[in-house]
This record gives structure tokens, C-alpha cells and sequence, in this order.
């Protein structure tokens, strides 16, 4: 059964990153975007990661869209790609290659679920085995982030708040500058 | 958007609900999936489809811009207060053992603590960007 859905999920999600590259209005790149996440979404369900996945469904899907939706309505034309002459062999050679490096790479990650590889021998052993009598929590993901690793939640925090401030001083000016001008029609 | 009955009325309705499953997941994530992350990308969510629905202006009647500000900083000052209270009662910095009368009991209370933390400043952000990139959609 976890065959068949992943089988779907990841077929879904190859037709979408075709989809993606085969588009050329924006606004529809912004939704194929979204419906990636959500079918990533999707596969960290059927990995039992469900913290995972309801962090893609709701970042990914929701609100990076909806960014780029914004982003892309405060823009007033150039919402089409337009496609130039140039040559594209040297692109494809870097994905090419990039692709191959990232494929050799994996040969190094361990097999899912594999009891002997390094993570699951050091501390996660620790952490399923003393975790709810040493926290009272029962959901493991929530006692490692919040209390073993608090000090990298912490960090975390500090980022979200960092890029809020960013977003602020460059964009938050009280003028409400246009990105561009209307020059014609109205 | 802002005329269209049938996602004024949906959008009344499913607001709430969405609120409603923001504060479940923020106050259960230590028993099920979830917690102040999660919980804060919700609530901004909800916030987010009342202003796509009735215009930037309604949400910000809703949350005025300085409260998202204090929010945001408000979060991460509640994550760090928990981190130096536990200085101040004889622990390491987040050491939250200290907090309760047992070990477990401070764990736990400092557990929901800084995932309320978390979730104030994840969702006063998300709003926040939404509302500085949104304000610069010129009027149709």
C-alpha cells in the first residue's frame, strides 16, 4: 500500500517539476510551486514525519504562495517568461553535472530505518529511550526541540525574528514606494 | 476579490476554525504532531486569508502593524526570559528542570513556555511580511 501511494506521490511530483519547467505564465509557476509542497508534503506523511509535513503543508503551500502571489500582483506586467535564443548547452551541463554529484553523494547517506548508522547510535538512542521520563512529553519531536536542543530553537526563533526585521528596513518604509510606475493605461 | 459573496462568506466561516486548529496545535503539540512553529504558520494563515478575502485594510482594523511588531519581538524575549528565569533559579541557561517543584514538572511547564514563544513570534512575522509586501500591491 505505502508503495502504490508513494509510487503516486512521487509521479505527481515529477509531472509538477515538468509542469514547473514547461510553464511560462508566473502566476501559474507560483500554484504548481505550492501543489509541490503540498505532494512533498504528502511523502513526509507517508514517512511518519507528520511535524515535518504540517511545517511543507503550511510554509510551502500556504504561505510562500501566497508571498509570491503578492509579490508577483505588485509587479504590473512582466508576469510572463519570455523564452531568449540563447544557448542552453552550457546550463544543461552544470544541472548534468550537479545532478550526477548530488546522485553520488547519496550513496554515502545511510538506508532509511538503518539502526546502525551514526544518528541513530549516538544520541536519538538516548533520546527515544530516556525522552518522555526525562520531559513528561510524549511527543519526542517536541521534547528534542524544545528541551534537548532548546539553545537551536532558540537560534531558530532569533532567525525568524532577524528576517522579519530585514523585510521591514528594506521594504517597510511608511512612503509605500511602487515598485514601478504605471506609465500606460491609467 | 473583495466583492465576491461566496469567499466573504467562506472565509467567515473557515477563519475561525482555522484560529481554533492554530491554538490546538500550539497547546497539544506535546501530546500530537505540531507545536509553536506549526501553530504560528496556521494562525498567520487564517489572518492572511481574511486579508486576501476583504483587503489589507479590514486586516489591519483586525491586527494593527505595532502589534505584530511587539509580537514578534515579544516571542523570542519569552524564550529567552525562560532561559535566564532558569539562570535565576539555580539552573543552566534553559535548563528547564528547575522550574517546577519536580524536574519534570519544570520540563514540561517550560516545554510549553517557549513553544507559546515560538508560536507569537512566527506568526506576528508571517503576518508581518505579508502585510509590508501586500501594502505595496497598488490599488486596481
Amino acid at each position: 500500500m505505502s508503495l502504490v501511494v508513494n509510487l503516486v506521490l512521487l509521479v505527481f511530483l515529477l509531472v509538477m517539476a515538468l509542469a514547473v519547467l514547461k510553464t511560462r505564465h508566473l502566476f501559474a509557476m507560483a500554484m504548481l510551486f505550492g501543489l509541490y509542497s503540498l505532494l512533498v508534503a504528502g511523502l513526509f506523511v507517508v514517512l511518519d514525519a507528520p511535524d515535518v509535513a504540517f511545517t511543507e503543508a503550511a510554509v510551502g503551500t500556504g504561505i510562500s504562495t501566497v508571498l509570491m502571489l503578492v509579490t508577483l500582483a505588485s509587479i504590473k506586467d512582466g508576469h510572463e517568461l519570455i523564452s531568449t535564443q540563447k544557448s542552453r548547452t552550457a546550463p544543461l551541463i552544470i544541472c548534468v553535472l550537479m545532478g550526477g554529484l548530488l546522485i553520488y553523494g547519496t550513496h554515502d547517506i545511510a538506508e532509511l530505518g538503518e539502526v546502525e548508522s551514526a544518528p541513530h547510535t549516538q544520541v536519538a538512542a538516548r533520546y527515544i529511550g530516556k525522552g518522555k521520563e526525562e520531559t513528561g512529553v510524549p511527543n519526542l519531536v517536541t521534547a528534542v526541540l524544545a528541551s534537548y536542543r532548546g539553545f537551536d530553537t532558540l537560534g531558530e526563533v532569533t532567525v525568524v525574528l532577524t528576517a522579519g526585521i530585514g523585510v521591514l528596513m528594506l521594504l517597510g518604509s511608511r512612503k509605500k514606494i511602487r515598485i514601478r510606475k504605471v506609465s500606460n493605461g491609467k | 476579490m473583495a466583492n465576491d459573496l461566496i469567499l466573504r462568506v467562506i472565509t467567515k466561516w473557515l477563519s475561525p476554525i482555522i484560529i481554533l486548529f492554530a491554538l490546538y496545535v500550539q497547546f497539544h503539540g506535546d501530546y500530537s504532531p505540531g507545536g509553536g512553529f506549526q501553530a504560528g504558520v496556521i494562525f498567520s494563515s487564517a489572518i492572511l486569508l481574511y486579508s486576501l478575502t476583504y483587503g489589507l485594510d479590514a486586516a489591519l482594523q483586525l491586527i494593527p502593524e505595532y502589534i505584530l511588531r511587539i509580537g514578534a519581538s515579544l516571542g523570542v524575549l519569552i524564550y529567552g526570559g525562560v532561559g535566564v528565569a532558569s539562570m535565576i533559579l539555580g539552573g543552566n541557561f534553559l535548563n528547564y528542570s528547575v522550574l517546577g517543584s519536580t524536574p519534570v514538572a519544570g520540563q514540561h511547564l517550560g516545554i510549553i513556555i517557549i513553544e507559546l514563544g515560538v508560536g507569537i513570534t512566527v506568526a506576528s512575522v508571517m503576518v508581518l511580511l505579508f502585510f509590508t509586501f501586500a501594502r505595496r500591491v497598488a490599488p486596481e
